[in-house]
């Protein structure tokens, strides 16, 4: 009997939404329960259609369990891409809301709504699902082991869309904690952690029956961005619910505590979560690709625990002249500062990766896809410590220069090493002997890259533009520009920022009709990368 | 002794913060113990021993 207590638990489970929401305390905690009952019971019968029960005299033979468990990586590839496109599409609806403010449809659509909805798809959707897949593939290569647990990878996996699921229609209800990167309700922030601890189970039991004695340093970093991020959900959700089934909670901190609080989860959920994580995938996928190992082990070693020794303090720089104390500004600013070294000593170790293979790069678009992804890392983590210094903080805080910042790390290194790791799994998760198209990933290549570089360098005008008109004093200490005199000079550079997003977008369609042609089977008829143009003879 | 605000954040940048450091130290040191040079470059090969 294949499936039939799952089938069953989900079941119940739905059973205990549709309670919850006839009890529920309030009318938007009870449209949460009705979502979360439809989904369950539409799991459930996908469930059931699985059930397998053996006629009388048959034995089901278990599934083999000898080999890699790759199915689960296989629908993480495709949930990352899914969420991906999701996640950007809504990025370029809300960056089109800013430029032509119509477009907010109250009140599920507008942009208070929708921005939140945003971060979460591409950083927890998009991102997530990749660091699942990416870490559930490498730690079974590195340890060469399957992975532990069994089905509970599988819990994982699906646990982890529900949450995804109820975060993303909590925000467009209008249900939210206000904390940033972490708005879901405490129920959802309780789910979460149920799933987490899954994770880390599946991991750490994976790592401990190696057969493998050494750990690989993409496991130390994978297995630190899991640990740190349980840490950092849990403290920033302590929260009291004012009702079993309510929705609305308090957290367990108040005033410049709480702030600090937040700013501690949120700067290591890019450190951790979007750093951590994402450089496992480097130190996997870029000497795969390349198929030379990493330019110096060493260095990894030093790199990993020079970020993780560091990262946890930077969160102040978030809060530079607010109420924290001064020291504690300070504190962040010369931490971050001192990252510039853990990030760049990486970033030349992932690049040097290449020393004495350079030329690859003429003729792998997916390489060249991972080697610009770490070039924009050396970017971000250049440009985030600059941005922490305090002075260069009063002129760029609040401004879109911080947007712009958020998009050339998040884009150009989490975009870019994602994408190349999922060019670099496909072919191999669904035995294929190569891409359906490599020159289609050469155009992914630039219209990515070109939609960043005009995201980024639009954002960095209308930023320190912004600041400059909101510090202009007259000859009598009046402010020049009142506040929407600097609201509306940023249109032209929020038209053009959408049009970057859209290329970014375009690209992403590009790869979703790329693999999905290469799980089909299919190869396209094309000249190699690199080759000299084809002769072009006229026709016979 | 009480666990004030104070008690703590001196103790974390005093003891806690050379605590740290001398971690910090002790782990570079390690890495770049001699000998180590072959032992880190197996490890990097890790990734190439995989049956596929």
């Amino acid at each position: 009997m294949k499936n039939l207590p799952e089938a069953v638990a989900v079941g119940f489970a739905a059973f205990l939404a549709l309670l919850a929401a006839a009890f529920a305390k309030d009318s938007l905690f009870q449209a949460h329960a009705f979502i979360l009952m439809l989904v369950l019971l539409i799991s459930s019968v996908f469930l059931i259609r699985r059930v397998k029960i053996a006629s009388p005299g048959e034995v089901l033979m278990p599934a083999d369990t000898s080999g890699y468990m790759d199915e689960v990586v296989r629908y993480g590839v495709i949930a990352t891409t899914f969420w991906g496109i999701v996640g950007f599409l809504i990025g370029v609806l809300a960056a089109s809301q800013l430029a032509w403010p119509d477009l907010n449809i109250e009140p599920w659509f507008n942009f208070g709504r929708l921005r939140p909805l945003h971060t979460s798809a591409v950083i927890f959707a998009f991102g997530g699902n990749a660091l699942l897949a990416t870490s559930f593939y490498v730690v079974q290569r590195t340890s060469r082991a399957r992975l532990w647990g069994g089905n509970l990878a599988w819990f994982v996996f699906w646990g982890y869309q529900l949450f995804i699921v109820m975060a993303a229609t909590g925000y467009l209800l209008g249900i939210t904690q206000s904390r940033e990167y972490a708005e879901p309700e405490w129920y959802v922030d309780l789910w979460l952690t149920v799933v987490w601890l899954a994770y880390l189970a599946v991991y750490l039991g994976t790592i401990i029956r190696r057969k493998e004695p050494h750990i690989y340093v993409a496991n130390w970093f994978f297995l630190s961005f899991i640990v740190t991020v349980a840490m950092l959900h849990v403290v920033n959700n302590l929260a009291i619910p004012v009702s079993f089934l309510g929705v609305k909670s308090y957290s367990a901190f108040s005033g410049v505590q709480d702030a600090l609080t937040q700013w501690w989860y949120g700067h290591n959920a890019v450190g951790f979560f979007l750093t951590a994580g994402f450089l496992g995938m480097m130190y996997y996928f870029i000497p795969k690709q390349a198929e030379r190992p990493v330019y110096s082990y060493r260095l990894s070693i030093v790199h990993f625990w020079g970020l993780i020794f560091l990262y946890i303090w930077a969160g102040p720089h978030h809060l530079h002249y607010t109420a924290l104390p001064d020291w504690a500004q300070t504190l962040g600013m010369v931490f971050s500062i001192m990252l510039w070294m853990p990030s760049w000593g990486g970033m030349i170790n992932g690049l040097m990766t290449l020393s004495g293979a350079w030329d690859k790069l003429r003729t792998d678009p997916i390489l060249r896809m991972m080697v610009i992804s770490v070039a924009f890392y050396g970017m971000a983590t250049f440009e985030g410590p600059m941005m922490s210094i305090k002075a260069v903080n009063s002129l760029s805080h609040y401004t879109d220069w911080t947007i712009g910042h958020v998009h050339s790390g998040a884009l150009g290194w989490n975009g870019l090493i994602t994408f190349g790791a999922i060019y670099y799994l496909v072919p191999k998760l669904w035995n294929r002997t190569q891409l359906y198209s490599l020159r289609l990933v050469n155009w992914h290549f630039w219209l990515a890259t070109l939609g960043i570089v005009v995201y980024a360098a639009v954002m960095w005008v209308a930023g320190i533009q912004q600041g400059l008109m909101w510090r202009e004093y007259d000859d009598q200490g009046y402010l020049v520009y009142a506040f929407v005199e600097s609201v509306a000079a940023m249109h032209p550079y929020y038209v053009v920022r959408t049009i970057g997003g859209l290329l970014f977008l375009a690209g992403a369609l590009v790869m979703a009709y790329n693999i999905y042609r290469t799980i089909r089977g299919d190869i396209r008829k094309e000249a190699p990368m690199g080759a000299a143009k084809p002769y072009l003879a006229p026709a016979e | 002794m009480s666990l004030d605000y104070q008690t703590m954040r001196t103790f974390a940048d005093s003891w806690g913060l050379l605590y740290m450091f001398l971690i910090f130290v002790g782990v570079v040191l390690w890495t770049f113990r001699p000998g180590s040079k072959s032992a880190s470059s197996d490890a990097a090969n890790i990734p190439f021993k995989e049956d596929e």
